[in-house]
């Protein structure tokens, strides 16, 4: 039981070390301009098409779950404004991040487990390159300033696919639709969905070069690596998403 | 960081100690490499041999003593103040750690692309002369995983020697290999040590290759190059460091410990046929 309370303040000390580490990187020189670019497009672009797919069904689900609710209440119109409240401030950044968890986190652990049990972490150090610059500054990088834009394209769809089952399903004129969709909206609600991913993205990515860079006892422990990422970021992202949410709810409503 | 040593000692080991947790590795430990020279270290697995690599390059810290590269004390310095002391190293690891997502070329000039700003055309000239060395030229295009073992050893060997280190260090670099295999890649290091002059320092439990590097070397004959039996004069420049129990267990030239009547020094032997051990080119 000490053991792994102990285990457990170690690992927190470590990670806490490695992002000091990542700060100390962003401000001093080299920066490694060309792998920043290559990660904001492996994990940018890469996600497209995860991010576009679960965006969608997202949207059209939440419309035909919400109009069969609202219908109780007579209030089947009003079926943009709960989709777009909801998409915005909660489902667009969580399912995003726990998306990109699963495509980028685990891939991230596997790729940098890998070079670390294989001994090139060792050896790019011996060559005289920082890991961390090269490796764990751009991925996080990326993570922050793609994840937000995934997110936003993610809440995009997800409306349109809305606007499709409203329109056919739920027999709703798109224009009631629209305009209810630009009621359920506050420009709080606009800036709490674009504040969250930010930091969902960095518990990501950071967890995922974290458990990557700790990974030991050859493929295995790749294999363990890669499962611990995905399990810690996704947990991370639905603990961090509540704390941020309540945060923001008292700074900014 | 003061300079204790000789001009010509460019690896100092000074009493170093390393434990993890309770297992001790590495018990007050001292050797020094001098310039040109090779220091074949030997022992059985797990007795902390690619440790002491390690902690030449700073990858590792140790818990006690100094450590001095080309007379920098190398055990305390940070990350990014080791960089400058690690140009001056080239290290092969076990394996060839060879980057797998980069060609051989990307791999061999990874240091002078990522490093220095040397244009490019300069740094594929420099990659073409040093796979050449170790005759893999024709394979810059390839990518490591297409690669067999040896040829791997080889290149990451290249990939060590593009900065033009002083200090070689070598981590098992014929283990794993069939023995055809592994002399090629004992010929480059003698080729290293003789040729150029690179300070070596080598990790191996394969006696055979060790004995191979300690009693041959490379000469320059009408402009051929040749691996020959080596002179007592060169024979004296390898010097051999056997690890036990944390500690060094011997420490001298290859006539001594072939002569030695150490029991374990024997036993350790006694896997190397006679015939291996006269073996002369």
């Amino acid at each position: 039981m000490i053991d792994k309370i102990k285990k457990g303040i170690l690992e927190v000390q470590e990670y806490v070390c490695l992002m000091g580490k990542v700060a100390r990187s962003l401000v001093t020189r080299p920066f490694y301009t060309r792998d920043v670019i290559e990660q904001f497009n492996q994990i940018g672009i890469g996600s497209m098409t995860v991010v576009l797919l679960t965006g969608t069904f997202t949207g059209m689900v939440l419309a035909l779950q919400s109009g069969v609710t609202l219908d109780q209440f007579g209030a089947r119109s009003m079926v943009g404004r709960l989709v777009s409240a909801t998409m915005v401030k909660e489902l667009g950044p969580v399912l995003t991040a726990l998306m990109v968890s699963g495509r980028v986190g685990s891939g991230i652990a596997a790729e940098i487990g890998s070079m670390v049990v294989t001994e090139q972490i060792n050896a790019m150090r011996a060559l005289g390159t920082d890991p961390i610059r090269k490796l764990v500054v751009p991925r996080v990088l990326a993570g922050i300033v793609m994840v937000p834009i995934l997110t936003v394209i993610a809440n995009a769809v997800g409306m349109v696919g809305a606007w499709i089952i409203t329109v056919t399903q739920l027999g709703v004129s798109g224009g009631v639709f629209w305009n209810s969709v630009v009621q359920g909206l506050y420009m709080e609600d606009v800036w709490m969905g674009l504040i969250k991913p930010l930091f969902l993205g960095f518990v990501i990515v950071s967890i995922g070069c974290h458990v990557g860079l700790r990974a030991s006892g050859g493929t295995q422990g790749v294999g363990r690596a890669t499962t611990n990422a995905v399990v810690a970021s996704s947990v991370g992202v639905l603990a961090v998403d509540f704390l941020l949410t309540k945060l923001i709810l008292t700074l900014l409503y | 960081m003061a300079d204790e040593t000789p001009q010509d000692v460019v690896i100092n080991f000074d009493e170093v100690s390393l434990a993890f947790d309770e297992n001790v590795i590495l018990d007050r430990v001292s050797f020094q490499l001098r310039a040109g020279q090779a220091k074949i270290v030997l022992g059985g697995s797990g007795v902390g041999k690619s440790t002491v690599l390690r902690l030449v390059l700073g990858l590792l810290k140790p818990d006690g003593g100094a450590i001095y590269v080309n007379g920098t004390r190398v055990d305390q310095l940070s990350e990014d103040d080791l960089m400058p002391v690690r140009d001056q190293l080239g290290m092969v690891f076990q394996e060839g750690a060879l980057f797998d997502s980069l060609t051989v070329r990307e791999n061999v000039g990874y240091k002078l692309f990522e490093g220095t700003k040397m244009p490019i055309p300069e740094v594929d000239a420099r990659v073409e002369e040093v796979l050449g060395f170790v005759d893999m030229a024709d394979f810059g295009a390839r990518m490591p995983s297409e690669l067999s073992g040896g040829q791997r050893r080889r290149v990451a060997i290249a990939r060590a020697l593009t900065a033009r280190p002083k200090i070689l260090l070598y981590d098992e670099p014929t283990t794993g290999l069939d023995p055809i295999t592994a002399l090629t890649v004992d010929d480059e290091i003698i080729k290293l040590r003789d040729l150029e002059e690179v300070g070596t320092l080598l990790v191996t439990h394969q006696l055979r290759d060790a004995f191979y590097i300690a009693s041959h070397m490379a000469i320059r004959e009408n402009g051929k190059l040749r691996i020959v039996a080596a002179t007592p004069e060169k024979v004296a420049e390898t010097e051999f460091v056997m690890l036990k129990d944390s500690r060094v267990h011997f420490e001298g030239h290859l006539p001594e410990l072939r002569e030695s009547t150490d029991p374990y020094l024997r036993a350790f032997l006694s896997g190397v046929g006679e015939v291996t051990l006269d073996e002369s080119a």
